[in-house]
């Protein structure tokens, strides 16, 4: 099945009633000159099923508690966003954005297609596709060749693995603290530019690995950074983006969202990742400094947990979860799409949230909005196949 | 097929962990031959704990050949499969599946002689490996608050996970028999248990040694089966606390029940594969015939030590399952038993994990007659691992001369040290700070597929620079002494371009020489 479409309407916001709602009818506004100069998009995957329902717990939601049990986030811990919506108590950085009018949540989005393999799922996220195996390149990637003629879109993956999202024949750069060069090395690396020539795959990576980590050297002024610090971390990745001809769209991802057993509620295990969550968004906050007026971060995971509590103080692998957006560039407002509710009866196979939004609705009215990209290549060449995800316009 | 020197040079580099000098010579005498010993019954070769004893009893590169009957398998495989593998063998070509081991090629790597990790312990057991863990939660309990106490409580847990990276990497290093490691290095990934808690960080080098590393050349119905069954893996996925809503324990305690995690993997992950055409509702019923499944978990228990396997009744959800449209009567403990030996001998396990192999050694892309070998093999045998390997080391178009796997950060830094010679002492230094850089750390793949087998996830610009860095750090404390073009001759024997070889010679240090070495495109492939 896929899900239904989102009503105009957004329930439980003031912001609908402020008229600041979603509308599915435009086109985008066309691209400035110089197009993406000082747009910024920041993507976050959480990997292994982020649960939604304490992400941002639905406090108003009669049926809340009583399906969740001892891993409810209690009503008065949560940070209330509005009588029906909190964020996890971790997020505190995260709250002060919703407050202020420049982060929202989506609480109840899933992918077009119902999967519960973690690995199947996130492939899906990553290539765009409207089922699986569809595609095998991502749709970040693709989205860097979806420019007007003339323009160029680059992007920036953060960690020593890249991700599916910006795999495919446009070249994204990638890095991670630690890879620091030298005369030495930079001697081995010319020689090597020799041997890797015509080389398709170790050629082009490593002129861009050099490209990117000769950045990296002028944006810390030398100075190495701590790996472990995920705040600094998130900090260098902002200001990647914001250093001259730096690209426009940098991804990361954060993992071990997979809570089957002892999730734990306002701490624990899930408030432990969360607090990482928090600590990046903050991190990318600094990084970006002024810019981040200018700046989208989309946050989405494969999908959701079950609504019950399991019998491990846990979550087994649902459907519907919760996107998050942050930035400077947003327009204030309420949740996105529709609340399906917790009620029995409306649990998407009696186990999980249901969902009322399409992923890549939300996806495609920040490509458009955002970035200013054309909706008939977002809808041809980036997500194809998508015409029933009508992209949510009126983010930014 | 290619000259004998070329498929001697593919042979150990393709399918082992890479050359140390002397390597290739000895494999191009019988390239095949050479693989073919390497595959025995008994299984994988164990690590040791640091120190290595002063003079390890020369291990012989093969067992003393022996038919099929005679093999011991104990566990499930029932007789009439052993009879049939039986036949199998005797009616094979003239080969046979074990041949005479060749004569033993280059001496082990001198030891170094000083170590700056300390004195060794014997690896542990499970049972010893989880009172290390109760320790540690007894002394983090009791250090409460005090920064300093719960400092000192994680201690011995760091310790053995360190230890445990170490002496992988020292067998790896080390090993005559590269190609038998890295098999069973690849069933370790496939039952992927890493290091989330602290409970599985003590786990998961027990786990190997247990339930993997002596099976990889049995069936895979037991390798299946023990893989499931240790605590390590149902600690890891959940399943020594999943509790049959209906059962005693269930209709006892409010607020327990089923994890379906473990059910899940089994099936999607270490078997059929997630396109094989089973629903949701397979996957509960399956999370309800392995209730039961558990862990001894108290001390002076009368059924088994702290650490051990333990069915619990009081778990199990009574009544017959049906699974994948088969009905499994309720037997307790051996109902899930039944499920499994039943995945384990589906087709699309077959089929999922003939290309898995392919992909694994042959390319990412593998051809499609490699894949169709093994999976015929498997079929054939009923998944017995030894001939499955036997098919992948005897495909002619495995040997194609175009390596086209690239390594995986692991591999490339266990291959750069049997270049030069060198055995890991340091696990800090050696192996876990370099894995952590290049992005797969020792017994932490972040999810339960473990580390991907694919170019496309290793060679990311950043992921480039890094082995860069990394080579000529490594290079500049080891490069061999000695002319660079001789070691690249030996490392890489007849797969060394005329372009590596020209860059090495003209390199202005030894350093530079053998970092640029091991950062060629050849070596970086197989």
């Amino acid at each position: 099945m896929t899900a239904p479409l989102p009503s105009r309407r957004t329930v439980f916001t003031a912001a609908a009633a402020a008229g600041v709602g979603a509308s599915f009818l435009g086109l985008g506004r066309p691209a400035a000159a110089g197009a993406f100069a000082g747009r910024k998009l920041v993507v976050i995957i959480q990997r292994g099923a982020c649960d939604g329902l304490s992400l941002a717990p639905p406090i108003g939601d009669p049926d809340y508690h009583g399906l969740r049990g001892d891993i409810a986030i209690s009503s008065d811990k949560a940070l209330a966003i509005d009588s029906q919506f909190g964020l996890h108590p971790k997020l505190v950085k995260l709250h002060d954005l919703v407050m202020s009018g420049q982060a929202r949540i989506a609480p109840a989005v899933a992918l077009p297609q119902r999967i519960r393999s973690h690995f199947e799922a996130q492939d899906l996220l990553e290539t765009g596709g409207a089922q699986l195996y569809q595609s095998t390149t991502g749709w970040l990637n693709r989205t860097l060749q979806a420019v007007q003629p003339g323009q160029t879109l680059t992007a920036l993956s953060i960690g020593a693995q890249e991700p599916l999202i910006l795999r495919g024949p446009a070249q994204a750069q990638s890095w991670s603290p630690g890879g620091r060069l030298n005369d030495q090395t930079n001697r081995v690396a010319n020689a090597l530019m020799d041997l890797y020539a015509g080389d398709p795959l170790l050629g082009p990576a490593l002129a861009s690995g050099l490209q990117t980590e000769a950045e990296a050297d002028a944006i810390n002024g030398g100075k190495p950074l701590n790996g472990a610090d995920i705040q600094a971390f998130a900090n260098t990745a902002a200001k990647f983006l914001v250093a001259p001809g730096g690209p426009s769209i940098a991804v990361l991802s954060l993992d071990g969202f997979d809570t089957h057993a002892n999730q734990g509620a306002e701490t624990g295990q899930l408030a432990g990742r969360l607090s990482l969550v928090d600590n990046v968004i903050a991190g990318l906050q600094t990084g970006l400094g002024e810019p981040w007026k200018d700046t989208v971060v989309v946050m989405a995971t494969e999908f959701g947990r079950t609504a019950r509590v399991n019998g491990t103080h846990g979550t087994d692998h649902g459907t519907a979860s919760c996107l998050v957006l942050a930035g400077g560039a947003l327009k204030a407002g309420g949740i996105i799409g529709d609340w399906p509710t917790l009620q029995q009866a409306r649990l998407f196979e009696n186990r999980d949230l249901a969902p009322t939004l399409d992923l890549r609705a939300v996806f495609k009215g920040v490509l458009i909005d955002h970035l200013g990209l054309d909706r008939r290549r977002i809808e041809t060449a980036v997500f194809p196949n998508s015409r029933e995800a009508q992209p949510v316009t009126g983010l930014v | 097929m290619a000259d004998k020197a070329l498929i001697g040079a593919i042979a150990v580099t393709r399918f082992g962990l890479g050359a140390r000098p002397g390597d290739i010579e000895a494999a191009s005498e019988d390239p095949i031959g050479w693989l073919r010993a390497q595959i025995q019954r008994e299984g994988a070769d164990q690590p040791v704990s640091f120190p290595l004893p002063a003079s390890p009893p020369p291990k012989p590169l093969a067992p003393t050949p022996v038919a099929f009957g005679a093999m011991t398998s104990a566990g499930p495989t029932p007789p009439e499969a052993m009879a049939r593998m039986q036949g199998q063998a005797a009616s094979a070509s003239s080969a046979p599946l074990y041949s005479a081991a060749p004569p033993p090629s280059a001496p082990l790597a001198p030891i170094p002689p000083r170590s700056d990790f300390g004195a060794g312990r014997p690896l542990p057991t499970m049972e010893a490996a989880w009172r290390t863990f109760q320790q540690y939660r007894d002394d983090i309990k009791g250090a409460k608050a005090d920064p300093e106490a719960r400092r000192l409580a994680v201690i011995p847990i760091n310790e053995l996970a360190a230890e445990e990276a170490l002496a992988r990497a020292r067998l790896a290093s080390s090993a005559e028999a590269g190609f038998r490691e890295r098999w069973a290095l690849f069933w370790c990934n496939h039952f992927t248990v890493a290091a989330k808690n602290q409970d599985t960080m003590v786990a998961v080098g027990p786990f190997e040694r247990e339930a993997i590393r002596p099976y990889v050349f049995k069936s895979f119905t037991e390798l299946l089966l023990r893989s499931s069954m240790h605590p390590g893996m149902l600690l890891y996925l959940d399943q020594a606390q999943s509790i049959g809503p209906a059962s005693v324990a269930g209709q006892r305690r409010k607020g327990s029940g089923l994890n379906e995690n473990l059910g899940r993997e089994i099936m999607e992950l270490h078997s059929l594969g997630a396109d094989a055409g089973y629903t949701q509702a397979d996957v509960t019923e399956f999370a309800r015939a392995l209730t039961g499944w558990s862990m001894a978990n108290t001390p002076n228990a009368p059924e088994a030590p702290p650490g051990a396997f333990l069915y619990r009744d009081n778990f199990h959800e009574p009544g017959p399952r049906t699974i994948m449209g088969k009905t499994y009567a309720d037997e307790g403990g051996q109902q899930a038993v039944k499920v499994i030996v039943d995945l384990a001998r589906k087709p699309q396990t077959a089929r999922r994990l003939a290309r898995k192999i392919a992909v694994h050694f042959v390319a990412d892309d593998p051809p499609p007659a490699v894949v169709d070998r093994l999976e015929q093999t498997w079929l054939r045998t009923n998944g017995d691992l030894a001939q499955v390997a036997v098919a992948l080391i005897t495909a002619p178009e495995a040997f194609d001369p175009t390596a086209r796997k690239l390594k995986t950060p692991n591999d490339f830094i266990i291959s750069s040290y049997r270049a030069a010679n060198f055995i890991p002492v340091n696990p800090a230094r050696d192996v876990v700070g370099p894995l952590n850089a290049l992005g797969q750390r020792p017994f932490g793949a972040p999810q339960p597929n473990g580390w991907s087998d694919v170019a496309a996830d290793w060679a990311a610009p950043d992921a480039i620079v890094k082995r860069l860095t990394w080579a000529q750090g490594f290079a500049n404390a080891n490069a061999p002494q000695g002319a660079p073009q001789d070691q690249a001759r030996a490392v890489l024997g007849e797969r060394l371009t005329p372009r590596t070889l020209l860059a090495v010679s003209r390199a202005e240090s030894r350093s530079e020489a053998f970092a640029l070495l091991l950062l060629s495109p050849e070596f970086q492939r197989r």
